[in-house]
């Protein structure tokens, strides 16, 4: 066939913007972890092809990705991946990149950060770059004696790959075997104490104190008991289920500090004797997890419907239990929050969501039909897009009802998929009348509803290199970094 | 094996097919009660560390006449009540003298494929009660002592006779299907496809013995062909509703139109399985107690169809209560098709070759191939041409 030089270019440009959309659409939702319908290594070779194919042919706008929301795992992938392969860039891409990925470092918590810069190491890299970035990272650690106790390991393996030199009495606490001296920084000290009594020991991060008590055989109960001042908020919400199990009473959280998703994993640990007796409790921990997320991404919406998929596929992986199902939860709660009017529709049918479990077959067509006949202005579908009661229903729903009976579009249907499916590279679709998109946390809802646009299929190029532009303005200055040399 | 009735298949009395959920080569395909009763319940009886080698059939619980051998991973307790009260299902905490389990030799053998342990429950070894019926089909041998059967066939029969099948969780893909299934609110039972073959059909009395039972599916034997499908074939096409959008005006119509092709998939379901459903079926009852009949049934043996082999419990209504099927392989279906043959002729060879339109080497060659070379004299196999004819 033969095209002239600007169809080429449109065509390229069509090509550029559609793999970009799968590709962030992954980003959103991939862990790397098994789901319900795939196992781990199909998901980690699914996202690793990805992610090679992406940066191999449109590798600024794969740097720039780094700003659009896509979540921890991924941002700690593309950074390993920039970092592992900057042989054939110009000085001021890299230097943009360096922008990115510093600002990307900072975004990521401390152990997905180290993990990341460790990958490199991994890959056989070092070069001036990565020692500037490693340098620039920890200098931007708020308190790098932490770390050496927390992530003594990790902190030391960078070390010794980049050989920077550390400030205070770091070097010879990583290095020269930490019994060898007295410490004059309090913390340093503190680790080596704790090492020859148990007070001491009771100072250090959780993490570090637990492997001490264990080879010292001293009981959990009295362990967590001890520790609870220092836990963090994600540890003492780990560690619930352990410290009913040991009749601790000190490790009581404070839901009202912790994230929408978190909250309504949380909520189906419980079992539901006690999900129903502190029922109002977790339905305003819910809530009010939901108005603080809206504080910080406000979204305001009209009529909204929502199908919310509770099927058995919910229950999730061992990786990640019914992950799907507080993901749900959290859209149900933050759609109640948002909107001026708000229908929500589960399926199968259920009393009290919150002290629903996953159970039963995925029947989308029906509270499809339902939702649609209230009229709404913007329908959520929240589903991991298996349907089979039946197959491929709700695909036909949403098709028919575009094409013959809503043309002029008043009713927008977006379909919110938290789980990746590794073989289609991407979250599973209801069809190609339904825009999809990857979902991990509830509380990014706000971000995929701005990229639907875009999942759709109704903007260009221009429009998505401009969307994200945006984005790393934002992203660098939230991060504190000066913005792209190159303009985004 | 004697047959007291034939019936056109095992129907559907009471239960709807739902919609087929499709992973890989398997499909398995929902049933579900229209009435859920309360008086009849299923629970399974793991054996665990006191499994039994083997089945007394026939003779003494102590000195076992005929005995079954297999790999036998659980037995299933039912019980009922007569006046239709309801019933907890659990799979009894049976002693070994209770479960009529003994120790002959060495070899521990469970007395009776079905057995009532206490009033009220009844203890059987699903599958392995209906392929014993099959195994014991014409089991006594010649019973005209016609000169060409072997001094072995006529003292003792077919003894020993054997089939193979697979377990379960040898069956590509099948674990998987099965975890991944979405089990219905009002699902009592499945069928299993493989390949789009009808590899079993399975019912339980309540929808909560079919969700403690449906794992229990990678635990039951497969036939041959089955097994063979699941290797061969990657997958199966969804069966995923179309709606014409031209005919469609508003939501109702929508909505009528989805009904619509459901309904369809859902027959289409039913005449895939009509090897079971539909075809007829040969049964004999093997207990019966207060509304319900416990029986055995197989299809009518014909070489050139699928057959199925299975056991059922049934109320007086007609209401399908329990049912577990197994698809038998070509070889298998050969085997019982030649000795129900020679079993009409009084075990002439002559007669029944000319029944079957051919020369009465060509019946012992084929006899000879399935398997059945042991019944013969020596010097009658010894002039046969190699091969199959």
């Amino acid at each position: 066939m033969i095209m002239s030089a600007e169809t080429r270019h449109a065509a390229a440009a069509r090509v550029t913007c559609e793999d970009l959309v799968v590709f962030l659409n992954a980003c959103f939702c991939c862990t790397g972890q098994r789901e319900f319908y795939s196992d781990g290594r199909a998901q980690t070779v699914s996202i690793e092809f990805l992610h090679d194919y992406i940066r191999g042919n449109y590798r600024r706008l794969y740097a720039r990705t780094l700003a659009a929301g896509v979540n921890h795992f991924n941002r700690a992938r593309i950074v390993t991946e920039l970092l592992a392969s900057s042989r054939d860039a110009g000085p001021v891409e890299r230097r943009d990149e360096g922008r990115l990925v510093v600002a990307a470092l900072r975004s990521l918590p401390a152990p997905r950060a180290y993990r990341a810069l460790l990958a490199v190491r991994a890959r056989g890299v070092n070069n001036r770059r990565l020692r500037a970035i490693v340098r620039d990272y920890l200098s931007s650690r708020p308190d790098l004696q932490f770390d050496a106790v927390k992530y003594r390991g990790k902190l030391r393996d960078l070390i010794l790959h980049t050989h920077l030199r550390l400030p205070g009495e770091l070097g010879g606490f990583l290095f020269k075997g930490w019994k060898q001296r007295r410490y004059q920084t309090p913390l340093l000290e503190t680790f080596r104490q704790a090492h020859f009594s148990d007070e001491a020991m009771y100072e250090l991060p959780f993490t570090v104190a637990e492997g001490m008590a264990a080879r010292r055989n001293i009981d959990r109960a009295v362990f967590l008991r001890k520790i609870a001042p220092r836990l963090t908020t994600l540890e003492r919400l780990r560690l619930q289920n352990t410290a009913a199990r040991e009749g601790v009473a000190e490790l009581a959280i404070d839901l009202a500090r912790a994230g929408l998703t978190r909250v309504a994993i949380y909520l189906l640990s419980l079992p539901p004797a006690e999900r129903r007796e502190r029922r109002a409790e977790l339905q305003a921990a819910l809530d009010d997890a939901a108005r603080r997320c809206l504080r910080e991404a406000p979204l305001a919406l009209g009529r909204v419907a929502a199908v919310l998929d509770r099927s058995y596929s919910t229950t999730g992986s061992p990786d990640k239990p019914r992950r799907s199902l507080a993901v749900a939860l959290g859209v149900d709660a933050l759609l109640r929050a948002a909107s001026a009017e708000y229908m929500p529709f589960w399926t199968p049918t259920a009393d009290d969501p919150l002290l629903a479990g996953p159970r039963g077959q995925t029947d989308l067509a029906g509270p499809l039909l339902d939702a649609l006949e209230t009229r709404p202005d913007l329908l959520v579908v929240v589903s991991d897009g298996f349907d089979n009661d039946p197959t491929g229903g709700a695909g036909e729903v949403c098709r028919v009802f575009k094409a013959r009976l809503d043309p002029a579009g008043r009713t927008t249907i977006v379909h919110v998929n938290p789980v990746f499916e590794a073989p289609e590279l991407g979250p599973r679709r209801l069809g190609a009348a339904v825009p999809t998109l990857g979902l991990r946390d509830a509380e990014d809802l706000p971000t995929a509803l701005a990229f639907a646009r875009f999942a759709a299929g109704d903007l260009s190029l221009a429009e998505l290199e401009d969307y994200l532009a945006r984005r790393v303005d934002v992203f660098l200055r939230r991060a504190a970094v000066a913005p792209l040399e190159e303009g985004a | 094996m004697k047959f007291d009735e034939t019936s056109q298949g095992l129907g559907l009395r009471g239960l709807q097919i739902a919609p087929a959920q499709a992973f890989g080569a398997v499909r398995l395909v929902p049933l579900l009660k229209e009435h859920v009763r309360e008086d009849l319940r299923l629970g399974t009886l793991e054996f665990k560390g006191r499994r039994p080698h083997a089945v007394g059939v026939r003779g003494h619980a102590d000195a076992p006449t005929v005995a079954y051998c297999s790999y036998i991973p659980h037995a299933y307790v039912l019980r009922w009540s007569s006046d239709g009260t309801a019933v907890a299902a659990r799979g009894a905490a049976l002693t070994d003298k209770q479960l009529g389990l003994r120790d002959l030799g060495g070899v521990r053998v469970l007395h009776r494929m079905v057995r009532q342990e206490e009033p009220g429950a009844l203890r059987f070894l699903p599958l392995h009660l209906s392929l014993e019926g099959f195994l014991s089909l014409h089991f006594g041998g010649p019973d005209v002592a016609w000169s060409e059967y072997s001094r072995q066939a006529l003292s003792h029969g077919l003894s020993p006779r054997r089939e193979r099948a697979a377990l379960g969780s040898h069956v590509h893909g099948l674990e998987d299907a099965v975890r991944m299934f979405e089990i219905h609110e009002r699902q009592v039972g499945a069928l299993v496809f493989v390949a789009d073959a009808l590899a079993a059909m399975v019912v339980f009395p309540h929808p909560d013995d079919y969700r403690a039972l449906h794992r229990s599916l990678v635990r039951d034997f497969f036939g041959e062909l089955v097994y063979q499908y699941a290797i061969l074939y990657d997958d199966v096409p969804a069966h995923r509703v179309a709606v014409r959008e031209a005919e469609i005006a508003d939501l109702a119509g929508l909505r009528a139109a989805v009904a619509r092709a459901r309904a369809d998939w859902t027959a289409f379901t039913a005449g895939m399985a009509a090897g079971v459903l539909r075809e007829p079926l040969r049964w004999q009852t093997v207990h019966r107690t207060g509304p319900f009949r416990l029986r055995r049934f197989m299809s009518a043996l014909r070489p050139d169809e699928d057959n199925h082999l299975g056991e059922a419990i049934l109320r007086d209504g007609g209401e399908l209560e329990y049912c577990k099927t197994f698809r038998l392989s070509a070889a298998q279906v050969r085997r019982a098709f030649l000795l129900e043959k020679l079993a009409q002729h009084h075990w002439d060879l002559a007669r029944t070759a000319e029944a079957l339109g051919v020369e009465v080497p060509a019946l012992l060659v084929r006899l000879r191939n399935a398997g059945f070379g042991y019944l013969l004299k020596e010097h009658v196999l010894k002039n046969l041409p190699p091969g199959a004819v």
